[in-house]
């Protein structure tokens, strides 16, 4: 889903922080981000709001109604999205030190993880652990749906957690280990925290997707966002309106956050040293 | 040499085809300063890092007093809590202050108290001039600060031996005096050292011994006068004309 560190918000395909900014490192630069992309920004965020004030307005019915049924449905959706970022951290994390890992056993089983998800489309994923593996484990739509997103983000978040712990010069292993680190110590107290200021943009990215990706789950009748638009939508067959309002809410919570990852891109990109 | 603190004997060391060392041998004496010479490529740097296991010999073995640093069964950190080393990018810690790195490797590798620690900083900062930069972050040090930050660094390890690869080398023209006074500061009071440079007026002032190394092997040493005066191998003399 994304290139890991270098392209700081310029994944394939996903609108997400100004993708020109990552090749502007001009610190005086005053506004964040491409102009061009801020004003885009802009026109979309707002537009998505007044969109979803101005229709109810106009029509109360069926979108007051819409309206009322569907964020029912934002539970849901948040459960899976902040259940799935937190496991997949942690996989990602294990998975990342695992493929810089010196021992050749641990090194292949993170490998192997990592390409093997990364290789299975997730709606595949999501299928296989419901449908094929949920009966034998007693799963249900949540716990399967949390499982399959959890699994297949920390293949890609492990990718990540490896280019930005080997984006940190060597040096810094060698100073921490010739001052009598181990190398568990010096992870953690110096690679480690110099690598979460690199990755945050890209997790937060990762995040994004993950929120988007979530509307999958309504396939295993987990009452997310899509599926309450679904439900509402085949009693009144209103399958335009009803799409329109859930296609609204889901703009507006990315670019909400697609902003809140540029901003701290660039706080990163000026602030640098204020670390405390 | 009876009280050698360093002996180095037959260090061979190959990166895939090529053979950085192919040989060497050094003894240093306790207290001693040497410093090593030589052109790129000729494994000086690469014999440094040996010392501290930065880098493992091919064959060959290198001692630090009664213990064998190349041994498998050495225990390395031990030996590097006794062995400081300075690098020519600085590697300070950017997310650590000034005082926070110098007080890092005593408090979780020595265990030490943050009093005992914090003091030592604050007397390791006045040593090498940088009081007023205790709270600063690297980036907001010249190089010059920097490199002296990572003296102080090292030297709060209470090391017996200091290891100085390229210490001036990505420093400004202006900047490399600091540095050097706080070395020469550091050889007065009796520290072994092994350093990698070609800074000649601090090999006059300080070195008792300078190394000339070329293509993985010692071809020379002597006192920093003879061999800058007087050198006996053609090549010595060459090189010595390229730099001098």
């Amino acid at each position: 889903m994304t290139d890991p560190i270098p392209a700081t918000g310029t994944t394939k395909g996903r609108p997400l922080a100004d993708p020109a900014s990552a090749m502007r490192l001009n610190e005086s630069s005053l506004i964040p981000g491409d102009r061009e992309t801020l004003a885009a920004w802009k026109i979309a965020f707002f537009g998505a709001i007044a969109l979803t004030v101005a229709l109810p307005l106009f029509r109360p019915h069926p979108f007051l109604e819409i309206l009322a049924f569907v964020p029912e449905g934002l539970t849901a959706t948040f459960t899976v999205t902040l259940a799935s970022i937190c496991v997949a951290l942690v996989l990602g994390l294990l998975a990342g030190l695992g493929r810089i890992a010196r021992t050749t056993v641990i090194n292949r089983i993170a490998t192997v993880y990592v390409e093997v998800v990364r290789g299975i489309p997730l709606l595949v994923q999501l299928f296989y652990i419901y449908y094929a593996l949920g009966p034998l484990l007693h799963l249900n739509g949540l716990v399967s749906a949390i499982a399959a997103l959890s699994i297949c983000y920390g293949a890609y978040l492990a990718e990540i957690f490896r280019a930005g712990i080997q984006s940190i010069p060597k040096g810094q292993m060698e100073a921490a280990l010739a001052l009598g680190l181990s190398r568990t110590q010096a992870l953690w107290r110096i690679i480690l925290p110099q690598t979460i200021r690199v990755i945050l943009p890209p997790i937060g990215n990762e995040f994004i997707a993950l929120l988007k990706d979530s509307s999958l789950v309504s396939i295993l009748a987990v009452s997310d966002l899509l599926r309450r638009g679904r439900e509402y939508a085949s009693t009144t067959f209103d399958y335009l309106e009803a799409y329109t309002v859930v296609a609204l809410i889901y703009l507006i919570m990315t670019l909400f956050f697609s902003r809140l990852v540029g901003l701290m891109e660039e706080r990163m990109r000026t602030h640098g040293r204020q670390h405390h | 040499m009876a009280d050698s603190i360093i002996r180095i004997q037959q260090a061979r060391k190959r990166f895939g085809r090529v053979e950085a060392l192919r040989g060497v041998d050094l003894e240093v004496a306790r207290g001693e300063v040497i410093l090593i010479v030589g052109p790129s490529g000729s494994g000086k740097s690469t014999l440094l890092r040996s010392v501290n296991r930065l880098e493992t010999l091919s064959s060959g073995e290198i001692w630090i007093e009664d213990t064998c640093v190349t041994s498998p069964h050495a225990d390395i950190r031990r030996i590097r809590e006794e062995v400081g080393m300075v690098f020519q990018s600085f590697n300070l810690f950017p997310h650590l202050s000034v005082t926070e790195n110098i007080t890092l490797a005593p408090g979780i590798v020595r265990r030490e108290q943050a009093s005992v620690t914090l003091e030592r900083a604050g007397a390791l900062l006045a040593r090498v001039g940088l009081s007023d930069k205790a709270h600063a972050y690297p980036d907001q040090l010249s190089g010059g600060q920097q490199q002296r930050v990572a003296i102080a660094r090292a030297l709060a390890m209470q090391p017996k031996i200091m290891l100085f690869d390229e210490p001036t080398s990505a420093l400004d023209p202006e900047m490399i005096k600091e540095v050097l006074d706080v070395m020469l500061d550091l050889a007065r009071e009796g520290m072994t050292m092994l350093v990698v440079s070609h800074e000649m007026g601090f090999a006059r002032a300080a070195a008792d011994r300078v190394v000339f190394m070329d293509e993985g092997l010692v071809v020379e040493s002597g006192p920093p006068d003879e061999l800058f005066n007087r050198p006996k191998e053609e090549r010595t003399r060459s090189f010595l004309e390229h730099i001098l």
